[in-house]
């Protein structure tokens, strides 16, 4: 293999990029990427850039040197706009065709946007401080989604000392992706800080002078931030014959095609730990996808099913949320360390007869690595539960 | 080779460990904490795996 594409520069077109040259291939590797800038990282954008602490240089993914010593062909600020998988080449926006031998798909996701004009969204450096410069104390912020995202959000604005309105559709905040307890626990949190948390209502159009709900009751507004889920970005790969679900379907090996693969939040594969297809915004997934997806690009006879425990983070005030395997869909939740109130727990979650998630907030690493080791052993349920008398 | 952590990115995620468990470790609130500036040969492929894997581009490997 001479020739490898990467489309792609963030966070899982880069890993690809240096586990590609980790492994020893040393022929011609080309990292495509639409962003003028060199590969930075995003989950500081909600965080540190918006709350002014981080310059815009500091979320750069490598250095210069660390980049320069790549080897690669960098090509930033295109967009590939079609590819031809008969041919092996991918269109450009300038219109150059570049040919491969090996591909890996890592074009991320965008924001879903709401009817109307105007509103944030918050998903690049730019749209992070374009925000950033229009928050200040006493400016009112209407937050469409209190996700994962529009609730970092909403705490850093309060943090800054906006007005802060979060509008949810659901009657708890992330009660279907964390369980209704933890739902509860981070909805107290918000409102302890002033935040004026509405759920159970529906944001129809972003207007002039805030948003519309759909009842008709117009909310007020200086800034608006839509955060209200996100989109694959494979909009290119029309027509090109790989199969797009919701995202770039792939097998347990993350390839798409022959020679194509797909990492990161793009991609949708077959996670055979749960034994079913999925597709993943953590920011750890894409750099362990990027890595497995190069290596077995590389490797096409040892290669190995992508099985990772996922892993995601999430800052909120002063607490520190982790979160470990697969816990949407799940059975039943049980705390089993610490305290919701005291917000220093951890709390499991049961999928059928296993144990297949847990969360934890202000625990110390290494009752934190024990759940990860059981829901990466698939792990009994009464059995993790049950042993937990023996750690406490 | 050395390496070099920049604490003050970390996030607690814990990879470094995972990757390499004779050069990091995690202080309570789950931020890393170097063990060992200039490992042994044996230890470099589990470090530039910690490289990698770090959710903050907190950790980096610089020749001497
Ligand atoms: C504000 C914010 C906060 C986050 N916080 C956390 C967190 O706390 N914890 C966590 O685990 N995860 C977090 N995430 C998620 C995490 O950042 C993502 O999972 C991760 O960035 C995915 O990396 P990726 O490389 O797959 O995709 P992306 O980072 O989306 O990168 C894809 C790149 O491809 C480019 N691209 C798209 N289409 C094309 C094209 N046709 N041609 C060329 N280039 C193209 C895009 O412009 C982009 O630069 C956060 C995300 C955001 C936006
Ligand atoms: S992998 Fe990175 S973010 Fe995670 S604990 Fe280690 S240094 Fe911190």
């Amino acid at each position: 293999m001479r020739r490898i594409v990467v489309v792609g520069a963030s966070a899982a077109g880069l890993a690809a990029a240096e586990t590609l040259r980790r492994e020893g291939y040393d022929g011609t590797l080309i990292l495509v990427g639409d962003e003028p800038h060199a590969p930075y990282d995003r989950p500081p954008l909600s965080k540190q850039v918006l709350a002014g602490e981080w310059d815009p240089e500091r979320p750069a993914l490598r250095t210069p040197d660390d980049l320069a010593g790549l080897g690669l062909v960098l090509r930033l600020g295109v967009a590939a706009t079609g590819l031809r998988l008969a041919d092996g080449t991918v269109e450009l926006a300038d219109g150059s065709l570049v040919p491969y031998d090996g591909l890996i798909l890592a074009t991320g996701v965008r924001p879903r946007r709401l009817p109307g004009q105007g509103g944030h969204v918050l998903r690049t450096l730019d749209d992070a401080l374009r925000l950033r410069d229009r928050l200040a104390p006493g400016r009112r912020l209407v937050v469409v989604g209190a996700g994962f995202l529009g609730a970092e959000a909403a705490a850093v604005a309060r943090r800054l000392g906006c007005d802060v309105t979060l509008l949810e559709p659901a009657p708890v905040p992330l009660a279907h992706a964390v369980g209704t307890e933890v739902g509860e626990m981070l909805t107290r949190a918000h409102l302890e800080r002033g935040v004026d948390l509405r759920c159970g209502v529906t944001v129809t159009e972003v207007t002039e002078s805030g948003v519309r709900l759909a009842d008709g009751e117009p909310v007020d507004a200086d800034e608006v931030l839509i955060a209200v889920g996100s989109l694959p970005n494979t909009d290119w790969l029309d027509g090109s014959g790989l199969t797009v679900a919701d995202g770039v379907v792939c097998d347990e090996y993350c390839e798409a095609a022959p020679n194509v693969y797909a990492a990161g939040d793009v991609a949708r594969w077959h996670n055979p730990l749960f034994g079913q297809s999925t597709r993943i915004e953590h920011r750890t997934n894409a750099a362990e996808q990027g890595m497995a997806a190069a290596r077995n690009l590389l490797d096409p006879d040892g290669r190995k099913p992508f099985a990772p425990v996922p892993y995601f983070w999430s800052d909120q005030y002063d607490m520190k949320i982790q979160a470990f395997g697969c816990l949407r869909g799940h059975d039943e939740v049980a705390i089993v360390h610490g305290d919701l109130t005291e917000r220093r727990f951890v709390a499991a979650y049961r999928t059928g007869d296993r144990v297949t998630g847990a969360l934890a907030v202000g625990m110390p690493p290494r009752v934190i690595r024990q759940w990860r080791q059981a829901i990466a052993a698939g792990t009994n349920w009464l059995e993790a539960v049950g042993a937990r008398e023996a750690v406490n | 080779m050395k390496v070099e952590l920049e604490a003050d990115k970390c996030v607690a995620s814990g990879q470094c460990v995972l990757a390499a468990m004779d050069v990091f470790d995690q202080d309570d609130d789950g931020i890393a904490i170097l063990l060992d500036e200039q490992p042994a040969a044996e230890h470099l492929d589990g470090v530039r795996e910690a490289v990698a894997i770090c959710p903050a581009a907190a950790i980096r490997l610089v020749d001497q």
